[in-house]
């Protein structure tokens, strides 16, 4: 028991998630300062200045994300981060990898918007990371940690993801999560998968006729038949990566649905309305894209009501009623960093439930 | 009787998309004989722009990459530090690299990115039909300069790059030359492979300005389009090496 205890560190998410990337081989990283995600750029400049690593202060975010892209190409993983006025600069690029078929990790340790907008935490940036971001027709796989030590293992399985599908992968923290402190456990050795040489990528044509790393399909029907090859990969990821879990119980009057810290907040507020005698359940995506409509749609249909809280003026909240056509989906939500409080959670499912 | 001049084994045997009288596709073939010369085929990773030159893939015969409209210098950062026994070389032009990707390239060259960039001065945006670059002289007309370019219209004057880089220490080597004459493209035959060499040898980033003709924008017959680099573009980016 001892012996446990003395492998648990005390970290914020941002660095957790350097030190995934760190334990999932990450060989090269680059990135440029902004706030909320500095911490996270201070620990890989630490970590990755090892031997066989490379770190790499960007002048730019749009310098960074190619970079990675070239890094990438190369055949090796590589990562990025960032926060929201950074990922919309890195969108460019990240359209580029998604076309060009190359893996990396691009972390989005969200803030508030539209413009500079704050520095607090916001979910604002749903729209952005689920739809693509970028231009073309494409979808970037979104993962979405609510705790240090999930955020650290989301990113290692970010990198699994990438090399496994070749194509990019979002990992959309918020402020809180890339900034709260927990302990982690680092006894479980992550299991790290997917490393297979990458015979496409661009080592030198020795002894093979020289690899192009491309987007660019000028001639008729090639980009189509580019596309529709993409889709196939799309609809893989759609039927084999939705993630999420569930809090509290079954059968309840009321089913909150939320993500990120906001989760965080709405599961002590299940708590809350649970000594309150009022049933109330948590469902939490883990993906955001693909979003779990299956996990939902199951979960909804023992829901006498649903409720969704975002820290946004209500973007997930249009997945959620994909998914549940026929249910009546209530919204609770604050924009430019405000967070919906457990008690406001409380006080919205007790008004609801009471009619 | 022994054939003396043929095709590298780094250019790829296809017909050229290029318009007739275009420099790239001799520059294409000076940066494959080099690649041989040195006997770099299978280690060289080209990185080819965003421009008239997006295709360079289809002419080399060795590993490319694309990069996005101006970040080839980023692109090839990133494969130059994951692969640093491999050489990697930026092919871009004007607008690419002096204009959308100043950035990217003032910032490379600062950090000595041990990488070599071929920078293709045709004073034009070549692909998107001949637009101002920012190395359009003064008083040329393209599309977005019907009267000429006017530098006290606001149109700023032409922009000496390979200057402003020779003047960072990351920088170990800045030549510009030319296409124009058979003399000259010995002369930038010589200057690529000092190029690679210099890579070879990790000193640093070197550079290699080629001016280079585009008849079709210029509305100038092929032989005309050479001339006017000897009359009129020589007068603004003088020739020869700028630092070594
Ligand atoms: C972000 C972005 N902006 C604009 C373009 C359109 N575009 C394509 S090529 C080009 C200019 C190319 O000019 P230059 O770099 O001088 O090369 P040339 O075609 O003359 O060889 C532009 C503006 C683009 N592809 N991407
Ligand atoms: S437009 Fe100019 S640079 Fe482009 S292919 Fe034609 S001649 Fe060459």
């Amino acid at each position: 028991m001892k012996e446990k205890r003395k492998n648990k560190v005390l970290m914020s998410g941002n660095e957790a998630m350097g030190l995934g990337a760190f334990t999932a081989g990450c060989r090269f990283y680059a990135g440029y300062p902004i706030t909320p995600q500095n911490e996270l750029t201070a620990y890989m400049a630490s970590c990755m200045r090892l031997p066989g690593r490379t770190f790499v202060q960007a002048e730019s975010e749009l310098a960074a994300i190619n970079m990675v892209f070239g890094a990438s190409a190369a055949g090796f993983r590589t990562m990025t981060s960032s926060s929201s006025p950074g990922i919309s600069l890195k969108q460019e690029g990240i359209s580029y990898l998604a076309g060009a078929q190359l893996p990396a990790v691009i972390i989005n340790v969200s803030r508030g918007g539209p413009g500079l907008g704050n520095i607090a935490s916001s979910q604002s940036d749903y729209f952005q990371s689920t739809r693509g971001g970028g231009h073309g027709d494409y979808f970037t796989p979104v993962l979405s940690p609510w705790s240090v030590e999930e955020a650290f293992n989301l990113v290692i399985l970010a990198f699994d993801m990438a090399d496994f599908y070749r194509t990019p992968i979002l990992v959309l923290a918020d402020a809180i999560i890339g900034q709260m402190m927990e302990p982690i456990n680092l006894n479980r050795k992550p299991l790290i998968r997917n490393r297979k040489p990458k015979r496409w990528s661009l080592t030198g044509a020795k002894n093979r006729p020289p690899n192009i790393v491309k987007s660019f399909f000028l001639q008729e029907g090639l980009l189509e038949e580019h596309n529709l090859l993409l889709e196939k990969k799309w609809q893989k990821i759609k039927l084999r990566e939705q993630r999420s879990s569930i809090y509290g119980k079954k059968k309840v009057d009321c089913l909150i649905v939320a993500y990120g810290s906001q989760a965080r907040i709405a599961r002590q507020a299940v708590d809350v309305l649970s000594c309150q005698g009022i049933k109330a359940g948590l469902f939490r995506p883990i993906t955001l894209w693909p979003y779990p409509d299956k996990a939902l749609k199951k979960a909804a249909s023992l829901a006498r009501k649903i409720v969704v809280v975002e820290q946004s003026l209500g973007q997930m909240v249009e997945d959620v009623k994909l998914a549940l056509p026929n249910k009546e989906i209530n919204f609770l939500g604050k924009t430019g960093g405000g967070i919906p409080s457990s008690l406001e959670i409380v006080k919205f499912v007790k008004k609801l439930t009471k009619n | 009787m022994n054939k003396k001049y043929n095709r590298p084994e780094s250019l790829r045997d296809s017909d050229t998309h290029y318009c007739p009288g275009c420099g790239h596709g001799i520059i294409h073939h000076l940066v494959a004989k080099a690649v041989d010369e040195l006997k770099i085929r299978q280690k060289v990773i080209g990185i080819a722009p965003v421009g008239c030159a997006v295709v360079a893939y289809d002419y080399w015969n060795f590993d490319v990459c694309e990069a996005s409209h101006g970040r080839a210098l980023a692109v090839a950062t990133g494969i130059k530090r994951c692969r640093p026994k491999n050489i990697v070389f930026t092919y871009q032009g004007d607008g690419d690299l002096a204009s959308i990707g100043a950035a990217e390239t003032l910032h490379a060259a600062n950090r000595g990115e041990n990488v070599t960039c071929i920078f293709i001065n045709n004073a034009c945006y070549g692909m998107t039909g001949g637009q101002m670059a920012p190395t359009t002289i003064i008083g040329q007309k393209t599309a977005t300069t019907p009267s000429g370019r006017d530098p006290f219209a606001g149109d700023g004057w032409p922009l000496k790059l390979s200057e402003i880089l020779s003047t960072l220490k990351g920088v170990c080597f800045a030549v510009r030359t030319s296409v124009s004459n058979p003399r000259q493209v010995h002369q930038a035959y010589d200057y690529i492979k000092k190029a690679f060499c210099s890579q070879i040898d990790k000193k640093g980033f070197s550079l290699v300005e080629v001016l280079s003709p585009c008849p079709t924008i210029w509305q100038k017959t092929p032989v005309e389009a050479m001339q006017w680099i000897e009359t009129e573009m020589i007068k603004e980016f003088p020739l020869g090496v700028i630092k070594e």
